[in-house]
């Protein structure tokens, strides 16, 4: 298998199905994009990628040791909770390299201490920069600035370049563009 | 015969107060300080029940409160909300009042667990209280970056294809045993004070959970060792005088 996934046919859902079935593959060293309207499923099938939404129909192939790391839009519980960005970053296996500076500066401070911006790419950080071959990015571009925004495209290109695959849900078409090289649209139509 | 009657007791109750804030801190972390005094006082009332059976009470403490750790996450299931931690707290509190009430010899170990009396600590208690705190520390250590991913990521093990659950369930069951050790020696109240407020101050001042782990395993120290000199010569119970030491500390701090 010279794909790092290739899904047929999947019907994913939690109680019942929530997206149509689709197809899809990506492979190492490509950002993949899942776009669509509200509604259609698209978080839904990254979370039976990573094994917690139901699959009701169709297949998941993965390369085997294939490692995911996954964001989702749920915010860390972290208010009152005395962790350092350096201490967020140790806990996935991210590195430190390749933060922005106004990032790096900070990595000493309590999490719960920073801008809410700071803190949703320090989190998202974690995951992006953490020992994985396949990154699943959901709505990675909320919260963040235009520089913030920035400096998530070009980490992206830097890590497929290293040969990760990365599959981007996000509704901002403007950073799908310019970050993805292939964008699967996901349609609603379908949708039991 | 000063070693027996003040030394030990002193050497139990301080190597448990090096453990409990630790122990506090992963506690709060999880949002389950409650869980804490539920042990306990499932502890008492396992102790007492088992001096009425003519079974070490030190036994029935830590075989209650293991019990209630093991069966914590079937009970979460069905009462969300913390309600498991209060449902087994007042089962815990009802049934160990109603035996010291009715069974005489469980009077007199019921006043001490729920008065705090630390001068109780037997010399034999000592070495099984440092060798758990030793494996309780060791495990604290191997569990502690699992424990906090599990509350910051909590998807991080599934999409890892890593199950969470024997970390979580391991944890469960050392907090409870480790609750029930220390209500043997300190008292219900004692135990509580020492997991809920030295993590409490420490979460509100440290830069870092490195930190915060230092400074409640100092604040929890020092309280320790001011309360035990003010219950000696006050002639005072020991659980009491320490949740008023460790509570002007907080306030002092400015908590």
């Amino acid at each position: 298998m010279n794909e790092l996934l290739r899904v047929h046919g999947l019907v994913a859902g939690w109680q019942r199905p929530a997206c149509a079935a689709l197809s899809f593959f990506v492979a190492p060293g490509e950002v993949l994009g899942l776009c669509g309207p509200n509604g259609v499923g698209k978080s839904t099938v990254l979370a039976a990628l990573a094994g917690r939404a139901k699959v009701f129909a169709g297949r998941v192939e993965q390369r085997p040791g294939l490692r995911l790391a996954w964001q989702t839009q749920e915010v860390p519980p972290l208010a009152g909770l005395p962790l350092s960005g350096r201490e967020l970053l140790a806990l996935t296996g991210a590195g430190e390299s390749g933060l922005p500076p106004w990032l790096a500066e900070r990595l000493s401070t309590r999490l719960d201490r920073l801008s809410g911006g700071q803190r949703h790419y320090l989190a998202l950080w974690a995951i992006l920069a953490a020992p994985a071959d396949l990154l699943l990015l959901d709505e990675p571009t909320n919260n963040l600035d235009p520089a913030g925004v920035d400096h998530l495209g070009a980490s992206l290109r830097t890590r497929a370049a290293r040969g990760q695959g990365v599959i981007v849900v996000s509704h901002d078409a403007e950073f799908v563009n310019n970050a993805c090289d292939r964008v699967h649209w996901l349609e609603s139509e379908h949708v039991e | 015969m000063w070693s027996e009657l003040f030394l030990v007791p002193l050497l139990t109750g301080l190597t448990l107060a090096v453990l409990l804030p630790l122990l506090g801190c992963y506690l709060r972390l999880r949002d389950e300080w409650l869980a804490a005094l539920a042990y306990a006082h499932v502890a008492a009332a396992g102790a007492l029940l088992a001096l009425v059976a003519n079974v070490p009470p030190l036994i029935g403490g830590m075989a209650a409160a293991g019990a209630a750790g093991a069966g914590k996450r079937a009970l979460a299931g069905r009462l969300a909300g913390g309600a498991a931690y209060a449902f087994l707290l007042l089962g815990g509190w009802a049934l160990a009042v109603l035996l010291a009430a009715n069974q005489p010899m469980a009077e007199r170990l019921g006043h001490a667990l729920f008065d705090g009396q630390l001068y109780f600590a037997a010399a034999a208690q000592l070495p099984w209280v440092a060798l758990w705190t030793g494996l309780a520390l060791a495990a604290l250590a191997a569990l502690s970056r699992q424990l906090l991913l599990g509350q910051v990521y909590p998807d991080f093990f599934r999409a890892q294809c890593r199950p969470s659950w024997p970390v979580m369930a391991g944890f469960d069951l050392l907090a409870a045993l480790s609750l029930a050790l220390a209500t043997m020696v300190l008292g219900v109240m004692g135990a509580f004070v020492l997991v809920f407020i030295p993590p409490w101050l420490a979460f509100r001042r440290a830069r870092n959970w490195r930190s915060s782990l230092w400074l409640a395993f100092a604040i929890g120290v020092l309280a320790y060792g001011v309360a035990f000199l003010l219950a000696l010569f006050l002639d005072q119970p020991f659980g009491p005088v320490l949740a008023l030491v460790l509570m002007v500390l907080a306030l002092l701090a400015g908590g």
